[in-house]
Order: C-alpha cells, then sequence, then structure tokens
C-alpha cells in the first residue's frame, strides 16, 4: 500500500475531518441548547428520569457529544499520525524486502544458470578436444605399429637370412666331415675286411664319387 | 432488574463547559478506554517493527489490511487519503461494540446521540468531501442520469430526501442492534434470577433454559458487534466513493 497515507493530502483531509468534528459539534450544540433547558436539573444523568429510555434523556447529550468529539478526534489524531504511517511503514518495508529477495533469487538463478551453459559449453569443448586427442593417439599408434611391423618384419627376414646361411654352412661342413669320416671309415672298413691299405687321397676320391652320384 | 438499566449515565466528574454539562462520565470513560486500547494495540503491537511479526503485530497489522482493503474495494483507490478516518471509524465502533460485551461495562454504541454524532460525521465528511472536489456540481447528484427530465419534480426530493436520511439510518442501525441485544442479554439473564428466586430448588433446574440461551445470544452478540462495525464503515466507504464519484 504505497503511499497510503501520503503527508501533504493527509494534511488536507485531516482538515476536512476536523471541520466535520467542529461542524457536528456546533450543530449539536445548538440543537440541544433548547433540550437542555427542559432539562433542568441537567445532572448528567438519567438515574431519576421517570422510565423511557435512558438514550433519549436530552440531558446526556452535550457530554456525550463533547466526549466522543474529543476522544474519536484525540483517536483521528493518533491514528493518522502515529499509528497508521507505523503499521504502514512496517508493511512497505516488508514488501519491499521480499521484492528484494526474489529480485535476488532470480538474478542468482540467472547467475546459475549462466553457469551452468559455460560449464557445460566447456564440457562440450573438452570431449570435443578429447575425442581429436583419441583418434590421433589411435592413429598414431597405428603408424607406430605399422613401422615397427615393418622393421620387424625386416629383421625376421635378415635373421632368416642369415639362419639359412648358417643352416648351409653348417650342412656343408657336416657334409666334409661325413666325406672325412666316410674317408675313415672305407680305409677301417677296406684295411679290415680285405687288408688292404688304401690311400688316404684314393679313399677320399672314392668317397666323393659316391657322394657325387648320391647327390646328383 | 430492569433491563434499561444499563444504559444508564452516571457523572463521574463533574464538568460544566460554557452552560453545558459536559461531566466525565461512565460512557466518555469507556471511550477514553476504548481509545486508549485502539492506540496501545496499535503502538505496542508495532512496537518491535518486526519483520516477522508477533501475535500482537499481527493483530495490528490485520486490523490495518482488512480496514485497507475495505477501502481499496468498496471506495476505490481514489480514497487512499480517507483510510485513516474510516480506520478510526472502524477500530471504534469495534472495540466500542466489544467493550460492550465484558460485563459490567458500558456500551457507548448503543446511545443513538453517539451513533448520530458519528454517523453524523461521516454525512458532513463526506458532503464537504463531495462539494471541494465537484463544487456545484455535486448537485447534479439528485438527479439520476438517463432519468427523463419530467421525473425531476418527483425524483429530487425522492434523491435529496435518501441523501439526508443516511446519517439517520447510519446512526439507527447501529445503535437499534446494539441496544436491543444488550436489552436482550439482560432479559434473558433476569428470567433465570426470578426462576431462581420465585420457584427455589426448581428455579435452579429451569432457570439453565434462559441460561443456555444467553450462552447463544452472547456468542451472536460478538457477531453482531463486529457485523456492525463493519456494516458502519463499509457505508462509510460506499459514500466516500459516491463523493468521489457522483454515481
Amino acid at each position: 500500500m504505497p503511499n497510503l497515507l501520503a503527508k501533504g493530502r493527509l494534511a488536507r483531509w485531516s482538515g476536512v475531518a476536523g471541520a466535520s468534528l467542529v461542524t457536528l459539534t456546533t450543530m449539536a450544540g445548538t440543537v440541544l441548547a433548547a433540550a437542555a433547558e427542559h432539562a433542568p436539573n441537567a445532572a448528567a444523568g438519567g438515574e431519576h428520569a421517570s422510565g423511557g429510555l435512558p438514550q433519549l434523556n436530552p440531558a446526556n447529550f452535550p457530554t456525550q457529544i463533547f466526549w466522543l468529539a474529543l476522544t474519536f478526534g484525540v483517536l483521528y489524531y493518533l491514528m493518522s499520525k502515529k499509528a497508521l504511517p507505523r503499521v504502514a511503514e512496517v508493511l512497505e518495508a516488508r514488501q519491499e524486502r521480499i521484492s528484494r529477495d526474489l529480485a535476488k533469487a532470480a538474478q542468482l538463478k540467472e547467475q546459475a544458470e549462466a553457469i551452468l551453459a559455460q560449464v557445460e559449453k566447456s564440457l562440450a569443448g573438452a570431449r570435443s578436444e578429447a575425442q581429436t586427442l583419441i583418434s590421433q593417439a589411435s592413429a598414431d599408434i597405428e603408424a607406430n605399429n605399422h613401422a615397427r611391423q615393418s622393421t620387424l618384419n625386416a629383421d625376421i627376414a635378415e635373421r632368416l637370412k642369415t639362419a639359412e646361411a648358417s643352416i648351409a654352412a653348417a650342412k656343408d661342413e657336416a657334409l666334409a666331415n661325413i666325406r672325412t669320416a666316410s674317408t675313415e671309415i672305407v680305409r677301417d672298413i677296406t684295411g679290415r675286411l680285405a687288408g688292404v691299405e688304401v690311400e688316404p687321397a684314393q679313399a677320399d676320391a672314392a668317397v666323393a664319387a659316391v657322394l657325387e652320384e648320391r647327390r646328383g | 432488574m430492569d433491563p434499561l438499566h444499563q444504559f444508564q449515565i452516571h457523572s463521574l466528574f463533574q464538568i460544566v463547559l460554557g452552560g453545558y454539562d459536559v461531566s466525565f462520565t461512565n460512557s466518555a470513560f469507556f471511550m477514553v478506554v476504548a481509545v486508549a486500547a485502539i492506540y496501545a494495540l496499535l503502538v505496542m503491537g508495532m512496537a518491535n517493527k518486526s519483520m516477522v511479526p508477533g501475535r500482537l503485530q499481527s493483530l495490528a497489522e490485520m486490523f490495518y489490511e482488512f480496514v485497507a482493503n475495505l477501502v481499496r474495494d468498496n471506495a476505490g483507490h481514489d480514497a487512499r487519503p480517507y483510510f485513516p478516518f474510516v480506520f478510526s471509524i472502524f477500530m471504534f465502533v469495534l472495540i466500542g461494540n466489544m467493550i460492550g460485551m465484558i460485563p459490567y461495562t458500558f456500551t457507548f454504541t448503543s446511545h443513538i446521540i453517539v451513533t448520530f454524532a458519528l454517523a453524523a460525521t461521516v454525512f458532513v465528511f463526506v458532503t464537504l468531501l463531495a462539494l471541494m472536489k465537484h463544487g456545484l456540481h455535486f448537485f447534479s447528484f439528485f438527479m439520476p442520469h438517463g432519468a427523463p427530465i419530467a421525473l425531476a419534480p418527483i425524483l429530487i426530493p425522492i434523491e435529496v430526501i435518501s441523501y439526508v436520511m443516511r446519517p439517520v439510518s447510519l446512526s439507527i442501525r447501529l445503535f437499534a442492534n446494539m441496544m436491543a441485544g444488550h436489552t436482550m442479554l439482560k432479559v434473558f439473564a433476569g428470567f433465570t434470577v426470578m426462576m431462581i428466586s420465585g420457584l427455589g430448588a426448581l428455579g435452579f433446574v429451569t432457570g439453565l433454559i434462559p441460561l443456555a440461551i444467553n450462552v447463544a445470544l452472547t456468542g451472536f452478540e460478538f457477531l453482531v458487534a463486529f457485523l456492525q462495525a463493519y456494516v458502519f464503515s463499509i457505508l462509510t466507504c460506499l459514500y466516500i466513493r459516491d463523493a468521489l464519484e457522483l454515481h
């Protein structure tokens, strides 16, 4: 209820209310002047008024009007100048506080929403960044694997070759050994069986011829 | 045993002013009590000016908002400056009626001169307001809009009489309600006392009937006490609206 007790207008209207009261008192006074004459012992009491309503005893009228005007006037003054502005002040302060709090709440909500949007945005950024990192990393790994595989393959081929070479060497050596051993065995056998001492060169030539024959 | 005895005025302190007897009476005493009670409620209630009101402050704020809504709904937004006036009227009549519900007190609103003076104050206030606001145009109030001119000789006197009768109906309504209610309470209470003194032991039994009626009537009287204050203020608001808007 803002401005309910606007000072300027209030002063004007308390004037009107005051004027009403004064008019009333005067009016009633004039009307009652005659009435009072009919009750000579106007002892402010209807106790001795024979019968009838005490309310209709004109002797009571002046005091009633006087005290009503006085008390109501004081009440109006106290209400309009002291009590009601105070209530209005408290109610306005409360209303203001409530609307201020509501505005603050709305503002905070807006802030929170902005922060939330920002968080979501950075989250999305981080996610896409992670995605690119992952794909890059997997491409790197792929490339690395390829490279290692090819070096490994080369290595294996190399080793295979050396291994094959050494196998061939070993085979040759073994064959050579077989030839020497065979020559020895041939000389030994011929010596024992035939009692013929074969010359090493002769035996070797015979073994070589057989080996050549077998190989062919 | 006179049910009208409660309405009698006793002088507590003799005062004569300008030839008039304006003694401080039991009626005047309770008017002062009413004003003091209203002021105390509003000032003590609002003493803390709490953001979250306590009991007394809630009551004070409730009265304030009740009358503020009354004025806004019935007299319109332009009637704000007269809120203190309506508030004073409402509280004075309400507290006056309520004080009357306490045994051994005096109900000043059961006196026609008091209610008439209040109603006349409203009448004078409203008429001055209308004159200040509309000047001589105010008198067009007595000729309803759209009515044929030929009817003016009949309509204008009727409107004038109904306007002038406002304070009479306003004051008699309140006075008659309060007086009738309090008289009735006293009459039924009297029945109980008469039965006991007249019928002896039987009277204690039959006397319960008017006593029970009195209990119901007391509750009803509280309603009337509030309702009449409400009606008085609502009519004041409607008169203010008439004065501001002239139809």
